[in-house]
Order: C-alpha cells, then sequence, then structure tokens
C-alpha cells in the first residue's frame, strides 16, 4: 500500500508519479511544467487552466473586463474569498504576489511574462524603485486593474501561469526561503500540502475553503518524484500508481510496445526539438550553408526510426494546434538543392567545410538523432561531423556562450501562442543563443505587440516565422514533442488530452478502488 | 584512551582538508547552478542570486565564510532546492541511508562469512565450487544488473516482495539484497582468504598436534585471525553502504541521500555536494577509527603491543 514517507501506512485516493523532484513549491522560484502542477493545486491565480482545454477560466477571479484597446484588465476577485485557514483573500494579496514575482530579489525565472505590464521591466531591472508605478493596482479591495504598454492578446494565458499565483504573504515574510517548510501554510488553491518530503513524497489534502472545493474530486493526492523510467512503470503496473505523466518517464526501447496500449496516452505537445546554429562563426554565418544543411536533413526517418512515440515533423518552429494561427509552410527535405547550394556557397561537395562542431547534452535519443544527421550530412554534402556530448550543466553553459558550431535544443512554449517561441529569436533575448540578429524580424515581433486584431497579429507573426524558418534559418526545426502519460480510462477520471499537457489535479479521480492484484 | 582522543582530534584536519579539497574542486566543473536551458529573466536576477549566495565573491572569501558557518554546524543553503538547506536535506535522508545501509551491512557479513568458510573449509569439491561461483557471481554482477533482476524476478514475476518505495519492512528485502549481494561476494573471498592463510600458520599445526577437534580450531584460533581482513574491510564497506547508493536509491526510489550526492554533482549544487563528501568523510573517519580500535581486541598480537 502506498503512503507519505518511509514506513508509514496511510494511503492516498490519488498516486501521481510527477516526474523530477521540484526545485520548489514556491510559485517564483518554480522552473518547469512537473514543479507547475503542484503549484497550481496549491495557489491559484486569478484564472485557472480549463480541465479539458488547459486554457484560461475564471479562478479566484470570477469576472474580468478588457478595454476596447485591451491596454486595460480589470479583474473582480470572488466575494469571501479565503485562505485555507479562513483568513480572507484581497486584492492586495495579489499586488503583494506579482510584486513579489518581479521584485529583482526574487529571481523569478518567469518574471518576464509580466513585463507586458507598464514599467513592470523597469521595476524588475531596477530602472524604478517605487512599485506604485507599476501597472497594477488594487481599485477596491475586490478589484485589481492592470495596465499593459502594448495589447498583449495572450495576457489572460499568462494570467493562468503558476508563478503568477497568489501566495500568503505572512509566512513568506516570516520564515523566509523557508516558508514552504512550515506546518499548515495557508493556501488558496484546491489543496493544502500535508508534507513535502525530498525525493520521497508530497503530500496534498482536499482544502476545504478553496471556492470550488465542491468540485475537488480527491481528498487526498500523494505526488511521487521518479527519476526511473523503468521504476515509474513498475509501480504503475503493479497498481501501486495510478498515473505517470511525464514523457521522461517513458522507457524508449518501449516506446513501440506501450504505443499498443490502451492505457497509454500520447498527445501533440506545444514544444518543439530544434538545432541551433552559431550564425556568428563562418561557415554557419552564410544563410545559404544554414538552409544546405538544413534541406539536407530527412526528419521523417528521425521520428520513424528514433523517437517512434508518434511525434511529428516540424517543418517550421512554432507547434501546430494553436487557435488562429498558421505556420509558414517551411522547408521540405531536398538534398538536390542542398549540395547545389552548398555548391554556390563555395563548397561543392563539401570540399574545404570545416568539419561541424554539433553539441548536445548526454541522452540516448539526442545521441541516435546526432548519429543520424551526422550520417544525412555526410552523405548528401560530403560534410564532416564532430559529435561533442556533454553532461547538462557544462552544455548549457557552451550553449548560452555561444560556443559551438550547431547545438542541440529544445523550446516548450508556456501559453498558448505563437509569441512564447517566436519571442526567443529576437536580438536582445537571453534565450537566443544563436548570434542571430534581424531588424525585420523583431519589427515584426514588435508591431504583433502592439496589434489590437487578432487576426493581423497572427499574420505579422506568420511572416516572422518565415524569416526564422524560411528566410535565414539560424535554427532548424527537427521535430515537435508529444506528451506521453500512463493512465487507465477506466479506473482514473477527469485527465483530457490538450496541447499543454495541463492536467488540473483537482479534477482528477479514481473511479475504481486500486486492484492490489494488477 | 590516549590513542582514542589523539585519533579523534586527528579527523578535524582532514574535514578541513576534504573540506577545502570539496570546495574549491567543485567549482572547476563547467557551468554553474543557475544555468539554465531558459535564461533567468534578466541579468539583474542572476546577479542579485549570485550575490545572495556569494558567488561572485574571491573563492578564499567564499571558503572562509563557509568555515564560520560549519563552525555553527551550518551547512549552507541548497542552490538547487532554494526552500531547503542542506542540513535539512541530510538530516531527512540520512537516517534512511543509514538503516538501509545496516541492514545491507549486516546482510554482506551474514551471508559473506559463512559462504567465506564453506569456501575455505570444504572438502567437498562441488560444495567448494559452488560457495566459490556464489561469491564470484556476487562481486562480478554489478548492483546496476542485480537489482532490476531481482525486481523482475521477485517482485514483478513472482509478485512476493514490492517492486520499489519503502513503506513496509517487506520493502526493504530487494534494496537490502542488491546492496548487499556485492559486499557479501567481497566479505566472503576476503574470509575465505584469511582463513586459508591463518590455517597454513604454525601455531594452527601446534593446535593441531595438540590433538584439538578441527571445529574447535577453526571456531577458537583460526576465524579470529582470518576475519581481520574482513574487519578492516568492514570500514569502508560500511562508511560506502551508511552513504547511500545511487543506484538502489533510484531503483528502488529510496529517499536517501545518495541519489543526491549524484544529483547534486550534475546541478552544480555546490553547498549540498561539499555537505555530503563531509558527512561521508566524517563517518568514514570514525568508522575507520572503530576498526582499528576493534583490532585491539581482536588481534591479541596488536593487544600485546
Amino acid at each position: 500500500m502506498v503512503g507519505c514517507g518511509p514506513l508509514t501506512f496511510l494511503p492516498a485516493d490519488l498516486v501521481i508519479i510527477n516526474g523530477k523532484e521540484p526545485e520548489s513549491l514556491d510559485p517564483v522560484i518554480i522552473n518547469g511544467q512537473a514543479d507547475g502542477r503542484i503549484v497550481s493545486a496549491l495557489f491559484e491565480g486569478l484564472v485557472r487552466y480549463n480541465t479539458i482545454t488547459g486554457r484560461p477560466e475564471p479562478g479566484l477571479a470570477s469576472t474580468w473586463e478588457i478595454s476596447t484597446d485591451r491596454r486595460t484588465y480589470r479583474f473582480h476577485l470572488r466575494p469571501n474569498l479565503q485562505w485555507s485557514n479562513g483568513q480572507p483573500i484581497s486584492a492586495q494579496d495579489l499586488l503583494y504576489s506579482w510584486q513579489r514575482v518581479l521584485t529583482p530579489a526574487s529571481a523569478c525565472e518567469y518574471a518576464n511574462i509580466l513585463f507586458p505590464v507598464q514599467n513592470a521591466e523597469s521595476f524588475h531591472n531596477g530602472t524604478i524603485d517605487d512599485f506604485e508605478l507599476v501597472g497594477i493596482k488594487a481599485i477596491t479591495p475586490n478589484t485589481i486593474q492592470i495596465n499593459l504598454s502594448e495589447p498583449t492578446s495572450y495576457f489572460l494565458d499568462v494570467c493562468c501561469y503558476p508563478a503568477l499565483a497568489i501566495v500568503p504573504r505572512t509566512p513568506i515574510e516570516t520564515h523566509g526561503d523557508r516558508w514552504l517548510l512550515q506546518k499548515n501554510i495557508p493556501t488558496n488553491g484546491a489543496y493544502q500540502l500535508v508534507s513535502w518530503k525530498l525525493n520521497d513524497c508530497i503530500r496534498l489534502r482536499k482544502n476545504p475553503f478553496y471556492w470550488d472545493h465542491k468540485n475537488v474530486q480527491s481528498e487526498t493526492v500523494d505526488i511521487l518524484p521518479t527519476s526511473n523510467a523503468s521504476t515509474a512503470l513498475n509501480l504503475y503496473e503493479m497498481g501501486e500508481v495510478d498515473i505517470v505523466w511525464d514523457k521522461e518517464l517513458v522507457p524508449t526501447e518501449l516506446v513501440s510496445i506501450l504505443r499498443q496500449r490502451s492505457d497509454f496516452h500520447v498527445t501533440d505537445f506545444l514544444g518543439t526539438y530544434f538545432l541551433r546554429f552559431n550564425t556568428l562563426l563562418a561557415p554557419f554565418n552564410d544563410p545559404q550553408v544554414r538552409r544546405a544543411l538544413a534541406l539536407s536533413i530527412d526528419k521523417h526517418r528521425l521520428i520513424d526510426k528514433i523517437t517512434g512515440a508518434g511525434e511529428s515533423v516540424a517543418p517550421h518552429f512554432v507547434p501546430p494546434g494553436i487557435p488562429g494561427y498558421d505556420s509558414p509552410s517551411g522547408l521540405d527535405y531536398d538534398p538536390e538543392e542542398a549540395r547545389q547550394l552548398l555548391a554556390d556557397a563555395g563548397y561543392p561537395n563539401g570540399e574545404s567545410f570545416p568539419p561541424i562542431d554539433y553539441l548536445f547534452n548526454s541522452s540516448k535519443l539526442n545521441e541516435q538523432i546526432a548519429v543520424e544527421i551526422q550520417a544525412m550530412w555526410q552523405e548528401h554534402l560530403g560534410v564532416k561531423t564532430v559529435l561533442r556530448q556533454l553532461e547538462w550543466k557544462s552544455y548549457l553553459q557552451d550553449q548560452s556562450n555561444i560556443n559551438y558550431g550547431v547545438s542541440r535544443s529544445s523550446w516548450l512554449g508556456d501559453y498558448v501562442d505563437p509569441q512564447t517561441f517566436l519571442d526567443v529569436f529576437t536580438s536582445n533575448n537571453g534565450n537566443n543563443r544563436t548570434g542571430w540578429e534581424n531588424t525585420n524580424y523583431d519589427g515584426l515581433i514588435s508591431a504583433a505587440n502592439s496589434e489590437v486584431n487578432n487576426a493581423k497579429r497572427m499574420e505579422q507573426l506568420r511572416e516572422a516565422e518565415s524569416i526564422l524558418v524560411e528566410e535565414f534559418l539560424p535554427i532548424i526545426p527537427l521535430y515537435f514533442y508529444v506528451s506521453m502519460e500512463y493512465y487507465d480510462p477506466k479506473k482514473v477520471s477527469g485527465i483530457f488530452a490538450n496541447i499543454r499537457a495541463e492536467h488540473p489535479i483537482r479534477s482528477i479521480k479514481r473511479i475504481q478502488p486500486r486492484d492490489r492484484d494488477h | 584512551m590516549r590513542f582514542f582522543f589523539r585519533r579523534l582530534l586527528g579527523i578535524i584536519p582532514l574535514l578541513l582538508a576534504v573540506s577545502f579539497l570539496a570546495f574549491t574542486l567543485v567549482r572547476v566543473a563547467p557551468g554553474g547552478p543557475f544555468d539554465r536551458e531558459r535564461n533567468l529573466a534578466s541579468e539583474e536576477a542572476e546577479r542579485v542570486l549570485r550575490e545572495k549566495y556569494l558567488l561572485d565573491a574571491p573563492l578564499w572569501k567564499q571558503y572562509i565564510h563557509y568555515l564560520k558557518q560549519l563552525t555553527h554546524g551550518d551547512l549552507g543553503n541548497s542552490l538547487k532546492h532554494r526552500n531547503h538547506s542542506v542540513n535539512d536535506i541530510i538530516a531527512q535522508g540520512l537516517p534512511v541511508s543509514l538503516l538501509l545501509g545496516t541492514m545491507a551491512f549486516a546482510f554482506s557479513l551474514c551471508w559473506g562469512i559463512p559462504l567465506g568458510c564453506l569456501s575455505a573449509t570444504a572438502k567437498n569439491s562441488s560444495t567448494r565450487m559452488l560457495s566459490d561461483s556464489t561469491a564470484m557471481l556476487g562481486i562480478c554482477v554489478p548492483a546496476l544488473v542485480i537489482g532490476p533482476i531481482l525486481v523482475m524476478t521477485l517482485a514483478i514475476k513472482l509478485k512476493w516482495l514490492p517492486v520499489a518505495l519503502l513503506t513496509s519492512p517487506l520493502h526493504f528485502v530487494l534494496p537490502v539484497l542488491t546492496l548487499g549481494i556485492y559486499y557479501s561476494g567481497r566479505v566472503a573471498r576476503l574470509t575465505q582468504q584469511g582463513i586459508e592463510s591463518t590455517l597454513q600458520s604454525e601455531f594452527i599445526l601446534t593446535a593441531r598436534s595438540k590433538g584439538l577437534s578441527e571445529k574447535t580450531i577453526l571456531i577458537r584460533h583460526v576465524l579470529p585471525l582470518g576475519l581481520l581482513p574482513v574487519v578492516s574491510y568492514a570500514g569502508p564497506l560500511l562508511a560506502d553502504l551508511l552513504t547511500g547508493s545511487f543506484v538502489a536509491e533510484n531503483l528502488f526510489q529510496i529517499p536517501g541521500i545518495g541519489v543526491f550526492l549524484i544529483q547534486s554533482s550534475l546541478s552544480r549544487d555546490y553547498p549540498m555536494i561539499v555537505g555530503l563528501v563531509l558527512v561521508y568523510a566524517l563517518i568514514l573517519a570514525l568508522l575507520n577509527l572503530a576498526v582499528d580500535l576493534s583490532y585491539r581486541f581482536i588481534d591479541p598480537r596488536i593487544r600485546q603491543r
């Protein structure tokens, strides 16, 4: 029987394997979806993720109005909102929480998602000290007005993000970094934190003061951190856990077998596996060369032969499935043209082309892809590739210092909008890491930010993406990720496939008693 | 007694040296704790963070600061799990590793010593071969292989034991076996060698000529000396087992400190690595001291000196 902690015997109503141990459960510190899923169960923001679509729906705010220029949002908190200790929640709590996100001392990785708010960036950079000047105001104890500097049409999606959840001021100010280790910390989400033991278990219990507590499906939930794919599968197979929802926890060698099963779920995901070019380094500073290298990769072979979980080929950078947005068609596989382009660039049959320094972080999958691409470039272009495999942190250092020729990369969207992808390659974005700068591209992204008309905005973004993946190619998109989960729909209810793989824990329930003799 | 205190004091400079080496060496590795796939929101944020954890100060200053903390028993804050101090993490994980390690240690001795005795004394060549190969198998097959095999057979196929986690006494069986089989093989080999060489000593010949039975000779005279290699090995063995094992903890989802040693190195969690290395060094030093003391009781030759 599964319970929280060594030698305890209290079974939970629902047991989930969530991936690696979260770095933190503090909304300002979290750095990934695994952390975010638990944080969202504890702390809610103005809006929350809808169980079915993964898109925003009313959370602590029940209604809101958006001005016609889309620069002013007015949110109304639900009446009588309470923390799990019975204390009232007010607009001041939101002000405190968002100020905390923007304060440089919090070092919040996601602070930039609030930068569309007036003066937020200046406050974060320390140019202004007075939070009064930032466009976040409490109009009444229950009303919050947000002024944006640009009509950021994805702002509601941003507000769902767990980093922007409302957090309790008193314990944070009293205990500093250790506030989450205190007993009975006040929460405002569907759950309270009962215990948090690193690498062991996180136990959640339903919060009776949650505004929507009637619809919270499981009384207690255990979340197990696991980084071993076989262990996760074994625990699931033996009926010890109900759900495994981290794609890293699917043994790669078993994917093709698991895909046949009715309790293995594969869904398109908002993430892209791609290669970065060091555009500051010859010969990759020549767009012709980058294009030649891109045209000579048979992406279908990668997903058929290597990844095998139902991923789709990425002709462009933004994954499909974002409402209202159509990516440009991108480049096809065309080794003939690639050879010609390389010859035109001065390297006929790859002669005198320097060996490509291909950087990737250690993993079986990355290695297989690297070897495959190495072979394709050799075969089609006569170009040599030297594979450079590094462990995670060394890899990240070389990538962010642009110390590579070609670097294996990935990007996951934070919200359902093309900008969460396209912003990355603007000139001054720290995540660009290719050295590529293009004023047209920057101009289009910035114009899209100011555009009120959504159709027009999507057109501008499409044009920008075309510069990125059809014209200049500082990157080669290879394939779009899928999310992979195990759960038996006959035993577990409340999980719906969506592109963000957002499955709020509050809606999930085990419908059948756990089968001990599975 | 004086010997004991002198040795005990000797541990302090040892720990200082270890802490200095660990402190400087981990910082040589490329990349830092705050390097991410996604940059922090601004350079200002990263600067504030590095300042908070004193990462930009000169190394000697950082080290002096660390030593000051250390005198208060404070191993600093984890840079990966920023809500937790290194003390929190060790306090939570060490008892689990200690419990599991002690059990694996007991298994290694209880299984390894009789196995070694059997190998050394068996007259029957097939018995000898069986015990020899059992020991060799333990040594040759790493935990990384033996663990999954045990899970596959005993837990998944036969359903006798749970596949992972530590929620009941039964849950300890597979991790203890996974950890202990290798060491029991080593213990068996050491026991066998110890006994075989002791059996050739002159005083055994004397004992035999006095007409003592083989059983008495073995238990009274051979074992105490024959086990000396095992005793000296027991220190590092126990230290190894007590400080946790990445393989077993990862495979069985056990919240010990072995996993952290690997994870913190990979995530460049400097205070966490140094803290764990210090704990490891302290345990090792204390156990070696215990081994040296125990010699005085076991080996009459040392006692007389």
